[in-house]
């Protein structure tokens, strides 16, 4: 089936959600949105690396050996992943400091790899990098979602700035705190999963079983 | 005349490329070409990008130094305003600056690390393992050359991470001038409200030892029976993180920390 470019970019933003729909990538998502900054540098981050690392993966499709594949696909990733790690201590000392475990981190996010090896091992560089950026920019959706929520109960600023005065310094909102731990984005997640769904009927996965009644004798 | 003997006429890497690719030789050609090319763009990157770097760490410090001392302007060059400290290595053990090493690139973190100078902790509240011989300090003088402040580095673990900062005194080295940290991944809201200017606020002004010399500050829920004077709140909700502050500002305030340091500067010494 051959996907319009404006449909790659498209789709993963809700009809193929990496997230909500593929449920990849959930680790760092719960990991990186505390804060509403932190999470856009780092949707920034995972779109660049899972842009061009499809694109260099597919260029280089018809010659790497099905034996190393994956192995290929990782050594890609992680020198952007590097890359990207040493130019934001370069160039955003701040954010990197809070940010670099998780930039490491990207190399293992499900997202990159499962793009690599279901796209862009069987489709054309360009296909591959707008298929790239379009799931980064799903990704990135989510994290901005989690991040506002968490960022605005939890901290009562947005961007780092104050949207509702805490208790702490002097005002009337009490945090919640739970919303700075990583678990409350597990809930944030399930319910955006499950509004999407409600949204979109069709994103529903079929039950893997059905429960049987037994009629009684 | 067509080519018709194979691959004679090609050069040595269009045979690789157009071998099958899951053959051995293949195999071994995408493997060692793709990580050398991979190590030659990494390596490149992280050259050219070091004294970016390392001007954005050392910056990063100077600003809180020049925070910890309250002569942080974001107006003023930051070079500019560092000037005005004077840096000096100090042996711990003795409380006297050194001249063994240069205190423009002495390494304190390095220093902790090396077995020649740092030494192994058996009592070791802050839990930092090692503790360096010598770390450096810095002196703000007023302007007829009387001490002002003295800004000490300090380090410890709190509930998650080391904690890194920078303890001001003033010039009577029991007055408390401010205290930050600079380094820590304590948990956002609760732990790390330490970067919070309220709470930072509260260590002004504080003692560090009664008349006797007894080292009394504590960071705690409630206040020691000798008053307020000595006493910083705890952090709502983070316990562990309050206990790792205290604990590792009482060990380097301690006999094992500053406390030869401060008895020099109290003598007038420095």
């Amino acid at each position: 089936m051959a996907q319009t470019k404006r449909s790659m970019l498209i789709d993963p933003l809700v009809d193929n959600n990496p997230i909500t729909l593929q449920v990849l990538g959930i680790c760092s998502a719960l990991a990186v949105t505390s804060s509403l900054q932190v999470s856009f540098v780092m949707a920034i981050a995972v779109t660049f690396v899972t842009a061009f690392s499809s694109m260099f993966i597919s260029m280089l499709r018809n010659h790497i050996p099905g034996a190393i594949r994956i192995i290929v696909q990782m050594v890609i990733i992680a020198s952007l992943v590097i890359l990207v790690d040493q130019v934001l201590k370069a160039y955003a000392y701040e954010i990197s400091k809070t940010l670099s475990v998780f930039v490491g981190l990207i190399i293992t996010n499900c997202i990159v790899m499962g793009r690599a090896e279901a796209f862009a091992m069987k489709n054309p560089p360009v296909a591959s990098f707008i298929d790239g950026i379009g799931n980064g920019l799903g990704y990135g959706l989510i994290l901005m979602l989690v991040g506002f929520i968490r960022e605005l109960f939890g901290s009562g600023s947005l961007f780092g700035l104050t949207v509702l005065p805490t208790i702490n310094n002097g005002g009337w909102y009490l945090p919640n705190g739970m919303l700075l731990l990583p678990p409350s984005a597990f809930f944030i997640i399930g319910l955006l999963i499950w509004a999407f769904r409600t949204w979109k009927p069709e994103q529903v996965e079929e039950r893997e079983y059905k429960i049987q009644t037994v009629e009684a004798h | 005349m067509p080519d018709v003997s194979g691959n004679n006429n090609k050069g040595f890497i269009r045979r690789f490329l157009d071998l099958p690719p899951d053959s051995v030789p293949k195999t071994v050609f995408v493997a060692v070409t793709l990580c050398l090319v991979a190590s030659m763009i990494v390596s490149a990157a992280a050259v050219a990008l070091r004294p970016v770097q390392e001007i954005n760490k050392l910056r990063d410090k100077q600003v809180n130094i020049l925070q910890v001392a309250g002569r942080y302007d974001p107006a003023v060059d930051i070079t500019e305003a560092f000037a005005e400290f004077e840096p000096h290595v100090l042996e711990l053990e003795t409380g006297e600056f050194t001249d063994a090493f240069d205190a423009a690139t002495f390494d304190d973190r390095a220093a902790a690390d090396d077995p020649a100078t740092s030494v192994a902790l058996e009592d070791d509240p802050a839990s930092i393992g090692r503790k360096a011989k010598f770390v450096t300090v810095y002196l703000l003088r007023n302007d007829d050359g009387s001490l002002d402040k003295v800004i000490l580095p300090i380090h410890g673990y709190g509930l998650w991470s080391t904690l890194y900062g920078y303890i001001a005194l003033e010039e009577n080295a029991n007055d408390i001038y401010g205290l930050q940290f600079y380094s820590h991944a304590e948990t956002p809201g609760l732990g790390a409200e330490v970067d919070n200017p309220r709470w930072k606020s509260l260590w002004r002004g504080k003692k560090l030892a009664d008349d006797s010399g007894e080292l009394l500050i504590t960071v705690a829920k409630t206040a020691p029976p000798e008053g307020e004077d000595y006493h910083v709140d705890a952090l709502a909700g983070a316990t562990l993180t309050t206990v790792g502050v205290d604990n590792l500002v009482r060990f380097w305030m301690g006999e094992a920390g500053y406390a030869p340091f401060l008895e020099n500067v109290k003598a007038g010494e420095i």
